[in-house]
Formats: structure tokens, C-alpha cells, sequence
């Protein structure tokens, strides 16, 4: 016990940190070990001294498997794994400049990335054309979040996006 | 040794009790199979109780021959270190047994990679190898179903992509028949069994005990692995999940044939064995598998979504897939997205190559789920009536299929196997590359051709007409005739009235055009003037009329024109049974006016202008889902930008022509070269409304196209699913 909070020591803002994301101080250990493993010059952030360890924690957060035993409080919203703050994190890894919509160029670029050597240009573009003709409701030819989630609606977001953290 | 008697009949040791156990414990997979399929489940839970009942094959027999073994050298002779000979045989027996069945696997799906020149042996080749599995497995005295399982499992992946479709159809509903005058024997045989008074003893005692203590244990044991599986599972099992896993084990066959193999001599208690395991058979099956369905009712259990499957939901579940691989890989997790991507790398470099044929390795999953959805958009538009023209004249004359194959299914398999290489791409409009052109033209040769087989065989009954053009024409109309008529009958027997009234809009609209053909065709009888078969529809549906439907729905803008000369139905031409005689003769075609005249005002489909052409059904607009119609709208106002006419110029294909004259539907998206109707459309520039936007519906309708919609795609999914 006292090896564990004196690690825990270590880790600055644990607590805080905890009730934000709702990890447990196991896994917080588990992914500070992680983090030093990676930040190899020690300099406390990754990624040219953009990612300190509790956004690393906070990013992580999201792909924590939801709580289902949870009752319907108000907490349940501001928590990073709840569905609505996982889809919004998928749909910023699609929105690259952050305008708020996916574009046409966007998602081709997705695509691009996930299948570029298999498919023709020609192809991946009809592929993008049918996947905002079908979310775009509000046509303006790019997808909001809203439409983002209203297509995403009937697919199991908190199995698809989670991972199971080991302790 | 003790001998227990549980009553003063029943004679068996401890051994023989056990050797009870472990068959009776044996989970039937056909039982299962066929009660889950018809509740629905979600899938995880189908997977967990259908995934036991195939694997616990192993158990259940290895037990089952261990305890054999056991009572033949009888329980005094046994040893401690049989025991853990029976645990390593356990283990060997069903490890060996996968093994077995993954090799052949491997085997089968090299051997398919190279079939292309003799189509006609795969589904042959795919029986003898998996046989050769179970074969083999036996040999060794390994779980045979086992190794048949894990060749089915292991082989389908490049099996499936390597042969053809037809083949895959073959084996599909050969190994379902099979399977089914297999289990109907067996069922037989264990109903014979029952009456046959001989062949078992009857013990009360036996029955009643075993029949409470199976359920009971086997709840047990499905609690305390949940329990333990919980720990490492994502989605942990539910207790409703557990409730379901432990009513849906239904004992079946297998049990009942391990029963019967006994050997009276070393087993004494075989007959009333046989008793119990019928009569525990016959409830299990019955009674569980009948309340069943309102246990999952009740429960609200999960059903098993269906749903339409979209292209956004594919792109996306492929990028969350990435997205997870590289987030576990960050959090230095070793978890399922982790080895899933190892595995997907070690197949892609290796396995794939090995074993898939070249043209399908280099697919992508992707672009063959994109394919399958367009496919069935298109498949929707074309079976209500619509006709589907991309920017490269591909024109289906669906009809054909439709007349031969009443059923939805069999266009979707059709269309599929002649058009696996199509893209029926409705939004694919804008960028018309060369490539494109040239595969559509291809596409539509192909198409053609093999949708016009069925054709040849019927005799036209209206070769007595003058067909100008020539046989493909005659043909033609012969197809769109059969389907006139079938549809007819089809859709009188719907209930939705909106269909009747569509059907016969459709007929009226067809009449209408018709009888504008151009007057160059003089009035004889013989004369390809007018449609006979059509014209008396028009009464027939006038009188049907008679009370306007509740003007909910848009009507189709019914333009009608004066015809040249009214034209004399020739009572020898008319051959349709289904139509009352005609009279005398055809109702004065309206004048030409885009305004409604008295005569159609009496059309209770008047709508308003902006509802869609004549060309495209109502239907179509109720089966194509919403979004898709903005799509349409959306690729149609991005077509009549384009200023010019379609690039290669080529004369309008006779069929295309022989339609428009037919009457037939015109798509949208078509426009003449020329933009005037030239001289070999009758239609003038009426219709031609270029584009035609899907009118907004109401909320009315759209609750009955979602349910028109979802009943139609509930069946084209059926269909469509492997």
C-alpha cells in the first residue's frame, strides 16, 4: 500500500485526474509507466512537448469501456467515455482543420489512408460522394457532427470504440 | 464397488452414471441452430450458445469414449493414471482434430484458387475435402466434428471469394438439404424408438431426476463461467444473457445417437437410458424450444438488429478499427485490436496470397461492401418499376427477370451473378472518365445478353404484329407485357391500396403515352399503332376509380396528348386473358395540353407539377429511401448541368428506343440526344421534364414508405444474407 500511494505521488493531479476520467489508480500507475516508457529524453511530454501525461490520460480516457452499472447521474455526461464524447473524439480525428464538418476532401483523405494502394482514385470517389450524400441531411455537402452521429446511431459505439485497460 | 439403485429397476454403477452424464450434458447444435434462428437473438448470444454446441462436440464424445473404455475394462481396473490419460486424450483428440481440419482447410482453399477453367467441379471439390477432413480425423480417432468444423471455419474466407457464385449457391443449398433429411432421419428415428416399446425401460425415477437436475446444472455451469469469463470480457455477459444461455440448451441428435451406440452388455441400464434420453430430448426440444421466444419476449432481450446497411457505418467501424489498433498500441496494450491487426497483416502478405485466386486478392473489402449497397439501391428502384440509366445508357429491361423469377430474391441472386463486376452506381453521374464508359458498355453487353436468356424460350404471342423493328423489339415488348401482367397479379393481391392505385397509374400513364405514338403507323390492325393489351386497361382502371383515393400521396404529372387519329383496337390482337373484352372502341384521347383537361380531372392522381415523371414510379419513390432521394435530386440537377449530351454520342441503342416507343419508363436521368424528341420518340418534350425532383413527402407517407420500405428490405436482406 504505501509503495503504491507513494508512486502515486509521482503522478501529479492523480486525484484529479481520477474523478475526471474515471480510471482507477491502478490503471493511472499502469499508464504512467507507459508514458515514461515512451517520453525516452524524460522531458515530460511526448510529441515535441505537446502531450504532458494527463492529456495523455485524458485522450486515453476515452476509449475506457462504458459504464453501464452507472445510474443516469449528471456526471455521467462530463466523463470522457460516454458515447457522445467518443464519437466527438472520432470525428475530430476526421475533421483536420477543425471547421467543424467533414468535408468532401476530409473524408477522402480517410480514405485514402485506409485503402489507398487497393482501390482507384476514381473509386475512393465514389465512395466519398455516397457517404455524404447519405449523412448529409442539411446538404451542405459536408458532414457535421450532428449528421455524424445521426449516421452512427444504430452502431455499438461503446463496444466499437473501447478498449479493455488492464490493471 | 457400489451399485446404486435408484429405484429397484435400474442397474448401473457410478461409471455408468457418469458415461449418462456426459452424454446427456451434450448441447445439440441443429436443435439450437433452429431455435435461435427463428428468435433472433443478438448476436453475441447466438455466437456463445450456437459456438458450445459446435465445439462441445469434443468433450462430449472424448468423454464419452474415455467412459467407454472405462466400463469395458470395468471400474475396478481402473487406475489413477487412466484419469489423466482421459484429460490428455481430451486434449489431444480436440486440438488434433482442429488441426486436422484447418490443413484440409488450407488444402481446399489452394486447390480452389485455381478452378476458374472448371467451375463445374467446385462445389464437388468443396464436398470431397471436407469429407476427406472428417474422413481423416477418424482415422486418427481425433473429433471428427471438429475438424469438419474448423475446415468449414478456415476455408470459407478464400473458398467463398474464389469460387463462383453459382458454385456457392450449389453448396449452400446442397449441404442445407442434406443437413435437413439427416436430422429429419434422425428425429425419425428417435420418434420410432419411442413407440417401439422394445427398445427401452421406462423408470420414473430416472426421467423425472434427470430431467430437473439437467436444468438445474447446467445453469450452474453457465453461472460460475460467466462469472469467470466476465473478468476478461469488454461487454460483460448480462444475468439476461445468462438466462438465455442456460434454457437454450437443447439436447438433440447427438445425445440420442450416443444413447443408442451404447452396448447393452457392458451397459445394463441401456434401455433405460434410452428412455430418459427420449423423453428428455423431446422436452428439451419441444417444451424449451417452444417457450423460448416468449422467455426472450419477456425478457427484452436484445434482438438482432436489422438494419440497412450504410455506407457511413462500414467506413466508419473500418476507421474505428485503425483508430483502436493504434490507440492500444500507444497505451502499450497488447489487446484484441492488437492481434486482430497481426492476424489481418499475416493473412493480407501470406495467407491471402497463397491461397486466394489474383483477381479477387486485390478487392477490398470496402469497395465490395460499397458495391453490395449500391447494388441493392439499384435492385430497389429496378423492381418497383423504375429503370436505372446511368450517364452511359445502360438500360435493364428488368422486366425479363422479373416475369421469370416472381420472387424479389431471385433478381437479387441474378443480378449479382451476372453483374458482380457492375457498378450500378446512381450517384456516380458527375465524372464520366473513359474507363467508366467502357465498363458500363461492357456491363450492359453483359447484361443484355444474360438477361435476355430467359427470354428466347417464350413464343410472342403478338408476332401477328408488324413489328418494325425487328425481333429484339418483339421480344421487348413481349417482356414488358409478361410483366404488366404479372404484376398485375402481383399487386392485386396487396394490401395496400396504394399499390393498386399505382399499378393502375402506371397502366394509365403507359395507355396515355402509347396512344400518342406518331402517326406515321397508319390504322390497320396490324399496325404497331397502339398497344392493344394496354388500351383496355385504361377502362378497366377508370372504372376502378370511380372513387378517388384520399389524396395523401403526390400524383404523377399525367401529361397527356391528342393522338393523331384514334386509333382502332383490333379485336384478333387482343390476347390477355386477365382483361375484360374491349370496347368498342378506345376513349378519345385527351388534346394536348399541359393543363389538365375534363378528362383528366376525373384522374385522381392530379398532382402537382415538381412530382415525378412518368418514368418513375411512385413505388420507386416509397422504396428509395429518403436520403437516397435527395441523392437522386441532387445527382439529377448536377446531370442537367451538363450542358452537352453524354460523351460518346452513339445512336440510341434499338432497345432503348423500343421501349421509350412501348411506352415503357423513361428514366430521369435520360436526356435525347439533341434534346428534341426526335423523330423516333413518340414522346414529345412533355415528358422529357428533365429533372424531376422526389416531392416532400408528408408525414403520413412516410411512415407507410417505412413501412412499405422496411418490408421490402426486410426481404431483399433475407435474401441477400450468406
Amino acid at each position: 500500500m504505501g509503495s503504491s500511494s507513494s508512486s502515486r505521488n509521482k503522478i501529479p493531479n492523480a486525484q484529479e485526474l481520477m474523478d475526471q476520467t474515471g480510471f482507477s489508480s491502478a490503471h493511472l500507475l499502469r499508464l504512467y509507466d507507459r508514458f515514461e516508457c515512451l517520453d525516452r529524453d524524460n522531458r515530460g511530454y511526448l510529441r515535441q512537448d505537446t502531450v504532458d501525461f494527463s492529456s495523455f490520460v485524458r485522450i486515453l480516457a476515452h476509449f475506457r469501456p462504458t459504464d453501464r452499472n452507472r445510474n443516469k447521474e449528471g456526471t455521467q455526461q462530463e466523463l470522457p467515455n460516454s458515447r457522445t464524447r467518443k464519437l466527438k473524439f472520432a470525428f475530430q480525428l476526421y475533421d483536420l482543420d477543425r471547421d467543424g464538418k467533414i468535408s468532401r476532401e476530409e473524408l477522402l483523405q480517410v480514405l485514402r489512408a485506409m485503402l489507398g494502394l487497393q482501390v482507384t482514385e476514381e473509386q475512393l470517389q465514389s465512395i466519398a460522394e455516397r457517404a455524404i450524400q447519405e449523412a448529409d441531411l442539411d446538404k451542405d455537402d459536408a458532414i457535421s457532427f450532428d449528421e455524424f452521429k445521426k449516421s452512427l446511431e444504430k452502431v455499438d459505439i461503446d463496444t466499437k470504440m473501447s478498449i479493455g485497460f488492464l490493471k | 464397488t457400489n451399485t446404486y439403485h435408484l429405484s429397484f429397476h435400474v442397474q448401473a454403477e457410478m461409471l455408468d452414471f457418469l458415461l449418462f452424464g456426459a452424454l446427456i450434458s451434450a448441447v445439440d447444435p441443429v436443435a439450437v441452430l433452429a431455435v435461435f434462428e427463428e428468435v433472433h437473438v443478438n448476436e453475441t448470444l447466438f455466437i456463445i450458445v450456437f459456438g458450445e454446441s459446435l465445439v462441445n462436440d469434443a468433450v462430449t464424445v472424448v468423454l464419452y469414449k474415455v467412459y467407454i473404455s472405462f466400463v469395458e475394462v470395468g471400474a475396478e481396473n481402473v487406475q489413477t493414471a487412466d484419469y489423466f490419460k482421459g484429460v490428455a486424450s481430451f486434449l489431444i483428440v480436440s486440438i488434433g482434430g482442429t488441426m486436422v481440419g484447418l490443413i484440409f482447410a488450407v488444402i481446399l482453399g489452394f486447390i480452389t484458387r485455381f478452378t476458374k477453367k472448371v467451375r463445374i467441379i467446385e462445389p464437388l471439390l468443396v464436398f470431397l475435402m471436407v469429407y476427406l477432413a472428417y474422413l481423416t480425423a477418424e482415422l486418427f480417432s481425433l473429433s471428427a466434428i471438429l475438424s469438419m468444423t474448423f475446415c468449414g471455419i478456415g476455408a470459407n474466407k478464400y473458398v467463398e471469394a474464389n469460387i463462383s457464385q453459382k458454385s456457392r449457391t450449389t453448396v449452400k443449398y446442397t449441404m442445407k438439404t442434406l443437413a435437413s433429411i439427416a436430422e429429419t432421419i434422425i428425429f425419425i428415428f428417435l420418434g420410432i424408438s419411442a413407440v417401439d416399446k422394445s427398445k427401452w425401460a421406462w423408470d420414473t425415477g430416472l426421467v423425472s431426476c434427470t430431467l430437473v437436475f439437467i436444468f438445474i446444472f447446467r445453469a450452474v455451469g453457465v453461472v460460475g463461467q460467466t462469472w469467470v469469463l466476465n473478468r476478461f470480457r469488454l461487454v460483460p455477459l448480462e444475468k439476461i444473457d445468462q438466462v438465455v444461455m442456460s434454457y437454450g440448451g437443447l439436447r438433440g441428435a447427438v445425445a440420442f445417437a450416443l444413447v443408442v451406440l451404447l452396448d447393452g452388455e457392458q451397459v445394463k441400464a441401456k434401455d433405460y437410458f434410452v428412455a430418459t434420453t427420449i423423453v428428455v430430448v423431446f422436452f428439451t426440444v419441444m417444451f424449451q424450444g417452444l417457450t423460448i421466444k416468449p422467455l426472450v419476449k419477456w425478457l427484452k432481450v436484445p434482438r438482432a438488429t436489422n438494419r440497412k446497411p450504410t455506407i457511413n457505418e462500414e467506413i466508419h467501424e473500418r476507421a474505428f478499427d485503425h483508430i483502436l489498433t493504434a490507440v492500444e498500441d500507444i497505451a502499450g496494450l497488447q489487446g484484441y485490436h492488437h492481434w486482430r491487426d497481426k492476424w489481418e497483416q499475416f493473412d493480407k502478405n501470406y495467407l491471402s496470397k497463397l491461397l486466394l485466386r489474383k483477381s479477387v486478392y486485390r478487392k477490398s473489402e470496402l469497395w465490395e461492401a460499397y458495391q453490395k449497397i449500391n447494388i441493392r439501391d439499384a435492385i430497389s428502384v429496378i423492381d418497383q418499376g423504375g429503370n436505372v440509366l446511368t450517364s452511359a445508357r445502360l438500360s435493364l429491361p428488368s422486366m425479363a427477370s422479373r416475369a421469370s423469377f416472381p420472387e424479389v430474391t431471385n433478381v437479387t441472386n441474378y443480378l449479382r451473378e451476372n453483374g458482380s463486376g457492375v457498378c450500378l452506381d446512381l450517384q456516380v453521374i458527375d465524372n464520366i472518365p473513359g474507363a467508366k464508359v467502357e465498363e458500363d458498355m461492357e456491363t450492359h453487353h453483359v447484361l443484355a445478353g444474360n438477361l435476355y436468356k430467359p427470354r428466347r424460350r417464350y413464343q410472342s404471342h403478338y408476332s401477328r404484329h408488324f413489328m418494325p423493328l425487328g425481333e429484339q423489339e418483339r421480344q421487348d415488348r413481349e417482356v414488358f407485357q409478361r410483366n404488366m401482367r404479372s404484376r398485375m397479379e402481383t399487386f392485386k393481391s396487396t394490401r395496400y391500396k396504394r399499390h393498386k392505385k399505382e399499378r393502375s397509374l402506371k397502366k394509365v400513364r403507359r395507355i396515355k403515352l402509347q396512344v400518342t405514338s406518331p402517326p406515321t403507323s397508319s390504322c390497320d390492325s396490324l399496325s404497331l399503332c397502339s398497344d392493344p393489351v394496354v388500351v383496355p386497361v385504361e377502362t378497366e382502371d377508370k372504372a376502378e376509380h370511380s372513387d378517388p383515393e384520399k389524396d395523401e400521396d403526390v400524383g404523377i404529372t399525367f401529361i397527356a396528348r391528342k393522338a393523331e387519329t384514334p386509333k382502332q383496337r383490333p379485336k384478333s390482337g387482343c390476347q390477355i386473358p386477365l382483361l375484360p373484352p374491349p370496347p368498342p372502341a378506345p376513349p378519345s384521347p385527351p388534346p394536348a395540353s399541359s393543363s389538365p383537361t375534363s378528362e383528366d380531372s376525373h384522374l385522381p392522381w392530379k398532382g402537382s407539377l415538381g412530382s415525378p415523371p412518368p418514368c418513375v414510379s411512385l413505388e420507386a419513390t416509397k422504396i428509395i429511401p429518403v436520403d437516397l432521394q435527395q441523392a437522386w435530386n441532387q445527382s439529377i440537377s448536377s446531370l442537367e448541368s451538363i450542358s452537352s449530351p453524354p460523351a460518346p454520342a452513339e445512336p440510341v441503342h434499338p432497345r432503348v428506343s423500343a421501349l421509350s416507343r412501348l411506352g415503357g419508363p423513361r428514366p430521369a436521368s435520360y436526356t435525347p440526344p439533341g434534346s428534341a424528341a426526335g423523330s423516333t420518340f413518340s414522346i414529345g418534350p412533355q415528358v422529357s421534364q428533365g429533372s424531376f425532383l422526389f416531392p416532400d413527402k408528408k408525414k403520413e407517407e412516410e411512415e407507410e414508405e417505412e413501412d412499405v420500405e422496411g418490408e421490402w428490405l426486410r426481404r431483399c436482406s433475407r435474401s441477400c444474407l450468406p
